[in-house]
Order: C-alpha cells, then structure tokens, then sequence
C-alpha cells in the first residue's frame, strides 16, 4: 500500500544541514499496526508528515496506493490526503468555535460532500464512537478524551485507507489514553493501516510492527505477534 | 467546498472573533454612512438651489440698470450708470413678441403701521404681473389690480409675517395701513410659506410700482424682470430686450441682463462638482476601512495558524485556503457596507426631521458606489492576509513553529 524508496529530507540550520530523514526506505501493508518509536529528533515526526503528505521530501519516491506522490502537485495532493489519509494530533486540533459534529464534519465540508450526505456521516460516525450525545457540544465543554474521540471521529469520517497519529495520548490521562487507544485498534482491526508515532513504550510496544529510529535513519524494524 | 458552506465557514469564523469583526464593521460603515450622508448634503444643496431658482420663475430674464463689461466683475446690484432705468423702459419692452409679460421692481425700506403696530420692512412696488412670474400665491384677498403702470393706487399686498405681527388674529383685508406717511388698503395676503432665493416674503408689503416710486420719490427702477414666451424665446428676448432698451437711451448700452437659466446650469456643474469632491473625499474613509480590514485580517490569521494548518491537513488546497479567507473579508466589508446604508439612512431621517426645508436626498449613484468601493476594499486588501494563509506551511502550522 505505502512503499517509501530512499526517501532524503534535509532541513537547513544555520549554516548547517541536518538530515531529518536519511535514505529512508520502508513497505507498509495495507492493515499494519505500525509504531514509530526513538529519541527526539530522530526523525519520526518528520517520517509521519511526509507519509501524510503535510511534508514533501528532498529526494526519494513515496508511491501511495501505486500513486508516486513526489511528482504530484499542491492540489492533488490535498486531494489524495483527504479522500485516503486521516490525522489524529496530540494537540487535538479541535476548531474551538465549531460543536462536535461540525469537527467532525470539516474534512466533507472541505470535500464538498452535500450537506445531507454529511449529517447522515456525522450521526454514524459519531454513533459508532459513544459520542452521539456530544455532537452539540463545543471542544471546550468536552474533556480531553472526549476531544481526541471527536478529533478521531474527523480523521476516520472520510473513510481513510491510512491513519496517521501523532503522540495521540501525550496530553491524555493514563485512563482516556488508554480508551484513545483501544478505539483506534479497534479501527485498526476493521481494516484501517494505523502509524503511531510516541515516545510512550508502553503504547509502542502493542503494536505488531514497531519501527526505530536514529537520527534519521530506521534503525529498527520488528514484528510482533498481537499481545 | 461549495459555496453555501463556504459563506457559512466564514459567517460562523466571523461571529467567532466578536470583538474583531465588530471592529471592522464599525471602519466600513462610518466610510459607507458617511458617503451617502455627504454625497446627500451635496446633492441636497444643488437641489435647493435649483428648486430656488424655479421658484423664481421659468424662462426669466432680469434687467438691472449699469453695465458690467466682461472684464468680469459681480453684476452691479445698484445702478452705477447716470441714466436711470425707468417704468416707460420697463412698459416699451411689451412691444417685443418673444417677451409675454414684464414686472417693474422698485424696492425700499420703510416703517409700515396700523393701529399702534408699527414695523419697518421691505416694501416692492411692482405690477400685478408679478404674482405669476415669480409663481407667488395668495392666502386671501387679490393681487395688485390691473392697472396703467404708471398710475399709483392705494393698495398693498402683504406678506404673511408682516400680517400676522400687524394684525395678530384679527381681519387684516379691507383694513387701512400706513406706509411712511401714506394710507394703503390691504386687499391681499401672500400665502405663507413662500421663499424665493433665500429672500423671505414673509415680512413684506407689494404696492404699485407708481405708488412706491411716489413712496421713494425716485423714478429708477431696482430691477425689471422679464418673461420669455419660452424656453427657446429666451435668447432673442434678451437680445430684443437689449436693443430696445439701447434705443430708448441714445444708443448706450447701459443694463445688465442676467437669464436664469444660465444662472442656473453654472450653479447646478457647481454643485455637482461638489457633490463629486465630497464623495470622493468620503470615499477615502472607506480605503482606510479596507486597510484596517487588512491589518486585522492578518491578525486574525496568525491567531489562527492552527486550524489553517488543520484545514490543509484535512485536504484543503491552497485556492481553498485562499478562498475562504477572502470571502470572509468580502463579507465583512459587505456587512459593514449595509450597516452604513442603514446608518446613513437613518441619519438622512434625522436630518430631514431637523431641517424640512432641505431635500435631502442621496443621488442614487452614491449608495452603490459605496458598497462598491466598499467590497472591492474588501476584496483587495483580503488579498494579503488570505495569501498569507494559503502559504502557511502545514507541519509548521500545526506543530505552533
């Protein structure tokens, strides 16, 4: 589903070059359960943006669902990130002014879905996620698991081949952290490929593919058997 | 994003930084508001000085006695010239066929009493023929009667001031004044509201020309005024006018004549010009509404980097960032634009509550160009802050970098 060759992402410093990511080459199966683990600055982050599409890398081929993504331009890629890939933010990312399900819904407005089609999503979505009597709620009368639950509701509402999470319960409780968790293996079993970047090993270590990486570079890249 | 969801975004955005958008609704309407109330100040203006003018009377000439070359110079408004312009001048320009009707004008001061009431106001000595060349009307009584010119008669015409102080409640037709030291009978009254160029007629009394040259004991004449047949009569009248009058004065051309409409259109390219100035004037009040726009635009979009950044990640395309920030500025500057028409509206209201004379009225060009002007600031100074926007980098967006 998502093959990376050789990807090279260099940021210039000062005078220096630093080398985000390194020669990165990886295959991910269409339902992986990937985390990305290592020290800060390896790289991980950067690896979940140009996999999401936000970063575009300096050399290298990304081929996403047989699409060489490198070649394509601002628009298109906007394109492929809304129909094909979710985002879930540590920082939730939540419109403040927008209720629950108008989050929610943000991804099919900016699709310019009919606004039927959009409720009729909001309502399943929201169902499927015990969120249904938050819908009218603000991001700021919800808690934070609330938050991430809706957040999680908008990545997964067009339907996305891959979800891309980004310290998902770094600003989460033990408790809600771990019920963000079980809900988006949960997804990951229904079919969906799931990439979790975290510092937390205790949430890297339930993935079945864990990946490490140096400065750079995949220094690790381990199956597991579900635990 | 479809259009109706992209109007509701950006209403939804707007109404979300109150304090923000009130500011700049407030920028755009002052700059709207005031355009229409200048543009209808100006516009008021050159209507109440062609409305004076019509009040004087259609296809008027007027004759004053002196010559002024073209040297320039104001029209002399007391004779300058040795010979006088007098009431056989006046009657001998009824011999022209382009001329329907004269008025001989004589006008002085003098104490006018009746009773123990004595005021001293402005008598005009003229013939019955003034009454409809400068459209007067009558409350009550006549106008002066129809006679030879050159016979004085004793009776006068007052103005509705000038009756009300003299007489108060009671009859004032059938009554005898006293005018310096003659009697004159009040056989009419002037209806009351009449004005004409700013001259009250309120506190006036018209006699007959004989009787107030009598009266003044001079044989001059103040002004004659003159009526052409019509419009296109009104340029050999005055020629007409002037050769006759050459005639009768051993062949020097000693009178000034002035045509109203002449008067009239240089008044009116005036006004509009000033009508135009102000507007225009106006009008940068609502450039600096636009700039304000600007300068909070790009405000609210470093406040909210995030969810711009958000937006792209959720496959928002750089047009789309674009366009939805540029909407919003539109709408506000259209918002605005229709709060100043209303508040222009109501200040229009207020004015004409306050003076009812004055017809206040925009010229129908002003309100829609300042909701063009206003939208079009709008849409150009939303350029750069929405271009902004669009530009932001997603991962540096959302990671707050």
């Amino acid at each position: 589903m998502i093959v990376l060759d050789a990807i090279e992402r260099d940021f210039t410093v000062g005078d220096e070059v630093v080398h985000a990511l390194d020669q990165v080459s990886l295959e991910l199966a269409a339902g992986d359960y990937v985390s990305v683990m290592g020290p800060s600055g390896s790289g991980k982050s950067t690896l979940l943006n140009v996999l999401g599409l936000l970063d575009r890398p300096n050399s290298g081929s990304y081929r996403l669902e047989g699409v060489e993504t490198t070649t394509l331009n601002e628009e298109k890629r906007a394109a492929l990130r809304r129909e094909h890939i979710g985002f879930v933010f540590q920082a939730f990312h939540l419109v403040p002014r927008l209720t629950a399900a108008d989050n929610v819904a943000l991804p099919m407005l900016l699709g310019g879905i009919a606004p039927k089609e959009r409720e009729r999503r909001v309502a399943e979505v929201l169902e499927s996620l015990g969120l249904s009597d938050r819908a009218r709620h603000r991001p700021d009368q919800l808690s934070g698991g609330q938050r991430q639950r809706v957040a999680i509701a908008r990545a997964i509402v067009m339907r996305p081949a891959l979800l891309l999470a980004d310290e998902p319960t770094g600003n989460l409780d033990q408790h809600s952290g771990g019920e963000v968790i079980d809900l988006i293996e949960e997804l990951n079993a229904g079919g969906i490929t799931l990439v979790v970047v975290t510092h937390d090993q205790a949430i890297g270590q339930r993935a079945t593919r864990r990946i490490r990486m140096v400065d750079g570079r995949v220094d690790s890249d381990t199956r597991h058997a579900r635990t | 994003m479809r259009a109706p969801d992209l109007l509701q975004f950006a209403a939804q955005s707007l109404a979300g930084a109150r304090k923000r958008t009130l500011m700049m609704l407030l920028a755009m309407s002052i700059g709207v508001a005031s355009v229409v109330l200048l543009t209808a100040l100006g516009e008021g203006a050159r209507r109440y000085v062609v409305g004076e003018f019509a009040s004087l009377g259609t296809h008027l000439l007027i004759m004053l006695p002196g010559r002024t070359e073209t040297t320039g110079g104001a029209p002399p408004l007391f004779g300058e010239t040795p010979r006088d312009l007098t009431l056989d001048d006046a009657t001998s320009l009824l011999r022209e066929r382009s001329i329907r009707r004269i008025a001989p004008l004589t006008v002085g001061n003098a104490p006018v009493s009746f009773g123990s009431r004595e005021r001293e106001v402005t008598v005009l000595g003229s013939t019955r023929d003034l009454f409809p060349i400068r459209h007067l009307t009558l409350g009550s009584g006549q106008p002066l009667p129809d006679i030879d010119p050159q016979r004085a008669a004793n009776v006068a015409v007052l103005g509705p001031g000038l009756r009300k102080e003299l007489f108060g409640g009671q009859r004032a037709l059938g009554q005898w004044v006293r005018i310096n030291d003659r009697r004159f009978r009040v056989i009419g009254v002037i209806a009351e509201g009449g004005e004409s160029l700013g001259q009250n007629l309120d506190d006036m009394v018209v006699i007959p020309v004989a009787s107030a040259q009598a009266l003044f004991n001079s044989p001059s004449l103040f002004r004659v005024l003159i009526e052409a047949r019509s419009k296109e009569d009104i340029e050999p009248a005055k020629r007409a006018a002037r050769e006759i009058i050459r005639q009768r004065h051993d062949g020097e051309d000693d009178v000034t004549l002035i045509s109203q409409d002449a008067l009239l259109s240089t008044f009116d390219k005036i006004l509009r010009a000033l009508t135009y100035t102000v507007g225009g004037i106006a009008a940068i009040s609502l450039a600096v509404a636009g700039i304000l726009i600007m300068n909070v635009m790009l405000v609210a979009v470093s406040q909210r980097v995030a969810e711009i950044g958000l937006m792209k990640a959720l496959g928002a395309a750089r047009g789309e960032v674009l366009r939805i920030f540029l909407v919003e500025a539109v709408m506000l500057a259209a918002s605005g634009a229709v709060i100043g028409l209303a508040v222009a509206a109501l200040g229009i209201v207020g004015l004409r509550h306050v003076f009812p004379a004055f017809p206040l009225t925009p010229p129908l060009w002003a309100p829609l160009a300042a909701v063009g002007v206003a939208v079009v600031a709008g849409l150009v100074f939303g350029v750069l802050p929405a271009r902004r926007a669009a530009r932001l980098d997603p991962v540096k967006a959302l990671t707050g970098r």
